[in-house]
């Protein structure tokens, strides 16, 4: 339970946080810390629902862009990076990214405690 | 707390978030910030337009003095009704910056030479070489005449920049243009300045190849002495038919520009100057275009037919964004440049222009002889002058910002010093004499072109052209046509500034400009029809030099010609097929010389195919053509046979002659003596050796070509239409299209028409336009690259050129957008 709470205010701050553009992109390393040092997990548990809840975040997110554009800019973006002009791969590794950084900072969250 | 895991995990979060913020270097190039760039929320998927986009908006701007109504149709051409004309111009700079705002200031980046401060130090050879060719320094002085001499023209520039701010300060983080976010730089304020800095960047386009061209004619004619050289780029274009036809009687001149008594040894002479240096930019030689206006005598309605298809560079976005801007003053339709207010190519409810590069020579390099290093005096007139000095500032992103000091002459900024020079020049002071420094009134006649009525109008408005010289077509609903070469014209005496002048006093300076009532000038002639096609405007009787005669190709101007005065009861249906004919007059003339010389017997079976296939062509370029392919290499393959052998001794870049002087050359002359290789001593080769050789070169060209696939033009060819970055994921790659070099469809691998547009003067005017690109400027929006294939396949699209009152009932109309005083 502690687990899916985690995960989703991990998903649901950093997207409120996202929402002031004016902020870094990695606003959300701060959410997804106090998250983790709040709703204490075993690092393994933190570090996982730290990734997922940015990973899916993400991963929606872009989704819901891409779709609505019919993969355009996608398939673009996905011959500069290079991914082989595969715009899953792109969404796939967008998530990755969001994911591991969040991940990494409820990790350092789930430290706090004790 | 568990201190070391706390520590240990907080460095690598922090060394994650560090990895994702930074730009990192990858063969040669940079990433974007990864984490920035792929975050849904601030990166580039927000730039994923979507693609039932809703355009219809209610806006509110501080500094508009009434209510706008923008009414946008299916190809996203916004149609701007204001009660204003400043106004407009205030809405257009809006929507130029909504669709276009990364172009807008790239593109001005560019001309100001600041290429450097966005990507880094590789850009900073392009950046002196724009400062040092006086490009701020043509943009201030411009800026300055306007403000001081047309004040109606300021304050529709400075309301077109209040538009384009005024987007620019609403636009949210997030929303900026992909292409921001893929280099990680942000917009910045827009200025008045920036306008006259794109006017710059389209000057250097059409005229700078002078930077160039006089360098490698100065070089050659100190390799080959001037009587070679006379031969090789020589003035007679046999072929040539004029923009004014041939026997059109001249005035006498007001000026008879008379050539300094030295000429023959201080400036045609061999020993006349040393070989210099070369700039490492040039402008297209196509960079040319066609327009012609059909009178009423000739069209099935009686009333004249306007085209215009100006050849340049290709990009992606557009160069041009169509528009149509409605005030009480006047209703105008036309292609406009993203940067600059009003209409640059276009019609209202009275006439229709069009423009084509004149091609004259308006610029020269001044030979200057310093006191010393620091660049403080020169010498003139027989004594020590004082020169201005100008700094250009260049920063640089992650690097020390540098510093260009620029000596300004009597001449103009100079250009080559001894801190500026490269193999060749020997330090070599050069300055630069160029009208596109002198100020002028910039985009007037475009402004008045807009809101002209009548041929008086038309003639009052480009007298303000004063900058590069353009060929202005003209026609009117009341039966006018005219066309007009316009611009500060140097009255020069013969080969005047072809080479590097002698620059320590005034005996080589400019002599003066030709009135404008003397510029050359054709209206309602006889045979029924105006056109330019970057030809040589007149004859020899016309009183004054043109220019060296490789600025001016022959082909097009002969064809285009040929078919006009074949044409009768033309409709515009008849005219789009024109604009698009894809036969080659070149290779006419060409092809017969080329087999005449071609010994059959000793041919390989594969050259017997390809001579085979060039023999039985049709002489159309079109796209599955063979025949353009072979005929194309094979005359390349001669030109270099022909001049490699005398060309490649010279240490400095030359520049081969024209392709018209060797086929002239060739047909006047069969002993061409050029054809023999100075480099096989013990024999004398003839021009039937050349072209056997020649044939013998292209066939292993062909065979590649063909084994590959590729010997269809197109696929030879293989235009493209490139984004500004030159990223091909953003581009259009091989294009299905015809045409080439010397043919009306003047489309090459990277260049030509950027607009086509025919306008039938009807009493309501009946308008067809195409371009290739699209109307909205982001790599993520369906409207980025709507017209491409339309383009491609030579289809237009009816023009949509409505009244207000009609415009809220039409079908074709998709969004409303509406500005009103905040």
């Amino acid at each position: 339970m502690k687990f899916i709470v985690s995960l989703f205010l991990t998903a649901l701050l950093a997207f409120v946080a996202g929402l002031f553009t004016q902020l870094p992109w990695w606003v959300f390393v701060v959410t997804s810390f106090v998250v983790a040092a709040l709703l204490h997990q075993t690092p393994g548990k933190s570090f996982l629902s730290g990734f997922l809840g940015l990973f899916l975040l993400w991963v929606v997110l872009a989704f819901i862009k891409d779709a609505a554009n019919e993969h355009i800019l996608s398939a673009k973006v996905a011959l500069i990076l290079p991914l082989g002009g595969s715009y899953m791969m792109l969404i796939l590794i967008t998530g990755i990214i969001g994911g591991l950084i969040s991940g990494l900072a409820a990790l350092t969250g789930s430290f706090v405690k004790k | 707390m568990r201190i070391v895991p706390l520590l240990v995990s907080a460095l690598l979060t922090w060394g994650a978030v560090h990895l994702f913020n930074t730009q990192l270097a990858v063969g040669g190039s940079k990433t974007p910030r990864l984490g920035y760039f792929l975050s849904p929320q601030h990166g580039f998927w927000q730039n994923a337009e979507a693609t039932d986009v809703n355009y219809n908006d209610n806006i509110q701007l501080e500094g508009l003095a009434g209510k706008v109504d923008v009414y946008i149709d299916d190809r996203l051409v916004p149609h701007i009704y204001a009660d204003e004309d400043n106004d407009a111009y205030y809405v257009q700079g809006y929507l130029h910056a909504k669709f276009r705002l990364w172009q807008m200031e790239f593109q001005t980046h560019v001309a100001a030479g600041r290429l450097s401060e966005i990507v880094g130090k590789e850009r900073i050879g392009t950046d002196k070489f724009f400062r040092r060719l006086g490009m701020v320094y043509g943009a201030e002085r411009t800026k300055a005449y306007v403000e001081k001499n047309n004040p109606e023209m300021q304050s529709a520039i400075d309301a077109y920049a209040k538009g384009v701010n005024a987007y620019i300060a609403q636009l949210k983080p997030e929303e900026i243009p992909f292409e921001y976010k893929l280099l990680d730089y942000k917009p910045e304020a827009w200025t008045s300045l920036k306008t006259y800095l794109f006017q710059m960047f389209m000057s250097y386009d059409l005229t700078g190849r002078g930077a160039v061209t006089d360098l490698q004619m100065s070089n050659a004619r100190n390799y080959f002495s001037y009587k070679d050289f006379d031969l090789l780029f020589t003035d007679v274009q046999d072929s040539l038919d004029p923009i004014i036809p041939r026997g059109t009687v001249y005035a006498n001149p007001a000026i008879k520009p008379v050539a300094p008594a030295d000429v023959q040894t201080a400036y045609l002479g061999d020993t006349a100057g040393s070989s210099t240096a070369l700039a490492p930019f040039i402008p297209n030689k196509s960079n040319g275009s066609n327009n012609w206006v059909v009178g009423g005598t000739k069209t099935k309605s009686g009333r004249p037919i306007l085209a215009n298809d100006p050849h340049l560079g290709l990009n992606l976005p557009s160069l041009w964004y169509e528009v149509q801007i409605s005030t009480p003053t006047h209703r105008t339709y036309g292609a406009s440049f993203p940067g600059s207010p009003a209409v640059i190519i276009g019609f209202n409810d009275s006439i229709a222009w069009g423009v084509t590069n004149a091609g004259r020579d308006v610029l020269d390099y001044y030979d200057m002889k310093f006191k010393d290093t620091t660049l403080n005096e020169y010498w003139f007139k027989g004594q020590w002058v004082k020169a201005e000095k100008r700094i250009e500032t260049i920063k640089v992103k992650d690097s020390a910002t540098i510093q260009e000091n620029i000596a300004i002459t009597v001449f103009g900024p100079t250009m080559y010093d001894h801190n500026y020079k490269n193999s060749g020049s020997g330090g070599k002071n050069l300055a630069l004499r160029w009208t596109a420094h002198d100020g002028g009134s910039g985009l007037l006649a475009f402004y008045k072109l807009n809101h002209a009525k009548n041929y008086d109008d038309y003639l009052e408005a480009i007298s303000h052209w004063n900058s590069t010289g353009q060929n202005f077509a003209f026609a009117s609903k009341t039966g006018d046509i005219a066309l007009k070469q316009q611009a500060n014209f140097v009255a020069r005496w013969y080969r005047q500034g072809d080479f590097i002048l002698p620059g320590q006093d005034s005996a080589y300076a400019w002599q003066g400009f030709i009135p404008t009532e003397e510029n050359p000038m054709i209206k309602n002639p006889e045979r029924g029809f105006v056109s330019s096609a970057n030809q040589k405007s007149t004859d020899q009787t016309y009183p004054y030099y043109l220019g060296a005669a490789s600025n001016f190709p022959v082909y097009r101007g002969v064809i285009i010609n040929r078919k006009l005065t074949e044409l009768t009861k033309a409709t515009p249906q008849d005219i789009q097929r024109l604009q698009m004919d894809n036969y080659n007059v070149f290779a006419e003339m060409a092809r017969p010389i080329l087999l005449k010389y071609i010994d059959q017997s000793a041919l390989t079976a594969d050259e017997k195919k390809y001579i085979n296939i060039l023999s039985t062509w049709n002489l159309i370029s079109d796209v599955n053509e063979k025949g353009a392919t072979v005929f194309n290499v094979i005359w390349d393959s001669l030109e270099t046979t022909i001049w490699s052998d005398e060309f490649s001794g010279a240490t400095t870049s030359l520049g081969w002659p024209d392709e018209i002087t060797l086929l002239e050359s060739i047909k006047r002359d069969s002993l061409y003596s050029f054809a023999d290789n100075i480099k096989t001593p013990n024999k004398k080769e003839t021009i039937a050796d050349a072209v056997m050789e020649a044939v013998k070169k292209a066939t292993a060209v062909l065979v590649k070509a063909e084994k590959e696939g590729k010997l269809e033009w197109s696929l030879f060819k293989d235009t493209r239409v490139s984004h500004l970055l030159k990223i091909n994921a953003l581009s259009s790659l091989h294009l299905p299209i015809g045409g080439g070099k010397h043919i009306i469809n003047a489309t090459t691998e990277t260049h030509g028409p950027s607009w086509r547009m025919i306008v039938h003067m009807t009493d309501e005017i009946e308008a067809y336009g195409v371009y290739p690109g699209g109307q909205n400027g982001n790599p993520g929006s369906k409207y980025y690259d709507t017209f491409m294939k339309h383009w491609a396949t030579g289809k237009y699209y009816p023009i949509l050129f409505m009244h207000l009152k009609d415009a809220p009932s039409n079908k074709r109309i998709k969004w409303l957008m509406t500005f009103t005083q905040a």
